[in-house]
């Protein structure tokens, strides 16, 4: 089994999903461990999402939002830290570490501290070590050759999407980029 | 409402302990409003109580979820019947509440049934997040000679010829957090313009229509099915 953690990131479509898509522009080195989820808000956060990637064998999940102020939607980033903060008493309950989870606030136009967080955060989870509660067969070991629908993380069938999906990007989104 | 809390979850892992097929059955009513056992506490309590129980080496426990609208009325009980018997569940774990869990127990006799909530108490939302007790359920309801504020249920000593010689600035002297009931009662009393009715010293109550004779029953012959009398 592979030590090498794996994060998936909530990240708001306004903020951390374009700081990491800046990051990527500034072909800013970070560790590949991330598995990026964009959320219109991190106010859509719900503590069940947070606990699923824990159930399913994540190592750790960072909620990254908007600077406390700047949300877009005033204050879904202030609810986010407060579900964010209960799912971690509730990881404290059951017995797994709460630093595995975590939540930052940027704005889009910092890159490099997107990088920054993801380096911070896999250097964490290291230090932990993987969690307890990684399937047998770890999602990140093997993502191309997982049969589809078995593993912890499902993959879509092979003829998904045939038609691409509305994305609250527009037109700059609206293509295939499979 | 009734207002619950949940249980801590090593407690409710520890009672599931032993089963193989454990359902988690949700109420959509009380305990949903005060965020206890409502279908988003259900997925959250299943999925914490699944990780709960593979890092303490079972693997063996399947701990599924459902909401029902409501625990305490055999009619939407009755669905859960055939969810259990198509699910193969030797247990149920109830996020209703202490009514609901009953409730259930009555309806499946030969299923073990396990709490996942402290009832607590007939209350209210007092501000988002917090809930306050009101009514005590003493079968014996005198809110019209206190100004619409329950002594029995707000003094901590259920005071009915208040208040005592503790009651500062408006507050209980067993929290700086708890308003004085008698307090809130003069005050309203004095706004309503009916100081007068304490002129009088109350009698005592009447506990008798409490849980004084054992658990109570209310019966509405009207209502009651012909030929099937009062269910016991």
């Amino acid at each position: 089994m592979s030590d090498e953690p794996l994060v998936l990131a909530f990240c708001c479509h306004y903020c951390a999903y374009a700081a990491a898509d800046l990051a990527g522009s500034m072909r800013l080195q970070y560790p590949a461990n991330v598995r990026v989820l964009r959320l219109p808000c991190t106010g859509k956060i719900e503590v069940n999402y947070l606990l699923a990637a824990f159930e399913r064998g994540a190592d750790g999940v960072i909620v990254a939002g908007c600077l406390e102020g700047g949300c877009h939607y005033l204050e879904g980033n202030l609810r986010a830290r407060r579900r964010v903060e209960r799912a971690r008493q509730l990881l404290a309950e059951i017995g797994l570490q709460p630093e595995r989870l975590e939540m930052f606030n940027l704005s889009s136009a910092e890159g490099p501290r997107f990088a920054e967080i993801v380096t911070t955060m896999v250097e964490c989870l290291r230090r932990l070590g993987p969690s307890p509660l990684r399937p047998a067969s770890h999602p990140a070991e093997s993502p191309a050759t997982a049969s589809r629908g078995s593993s912890a993380f499902p993959l879509p069938p092979s003829d998904f999407p045939k038609k691409p999906l509305d994305c609250v990007a527009g037109p700059a989104c609206s293509g295939d980029k499979r | 409402m009734i207002v619950a809390d949940r249980k801590k979850i090593p407690e409710i892992r520890d009672m599931i302990r032993g089963h193989r097929r454990v359902l988690l059955v949700g109420c959509g009513t009380c305990v949903t409003v005060c965020l206890a056992g409502g279908e988003r506490e259900v997925g959250i309590l299943g999925s914490a109580l699944r990780m709960a129980l593979r890092l303490a080496g079972n693997t063996e426990t399947v701990v599924d979820e459902c909401t029902i609208e409501r625990q305490c009325e055999d009619a939407f009980v009755d669905l859960l019947a055939e969810r259990t018997a198509e699910g193969g569940y030797d247990a149920i774990c109830s996020l209703g509440c202490g009514a609901g869990v009953q409730a259930l127990a009555e309806r499946f006799p030969a299923m073990p049934i396990y709490p996942g909530l402290n009832t607590q108490f007939i209350g209210i939302l007092q501000s988002q997040g917090v809930w306050t007790e009101k009514c005590a359920g003493c079968g014996n309801c005198r809110l019209g000679e206190f100004a619409a504020v329950c002594p029995i249920t707000r003094c901590a000593k259920r005071l009915l010829n208040g208040p005592c010689g503790s009651s500062r600035d408006g507050k209980c002297e067993i929290s700086q957090d708890l308003d004085c009931a008698w307090q809130l009662i003069y005050d309203r009393a004095r706004a309503l313009g009916i100081l007068d009715r304490f002129d009088a010293i109350v009698p005592p109550h009447d506990w008798s229509t409490g849980l004084d004779g054992g658990p109570r029953k209310v019966v509405r012959e009207d209502q009651c099915i012909a030929g099937m009398g009062p269910k016991a």
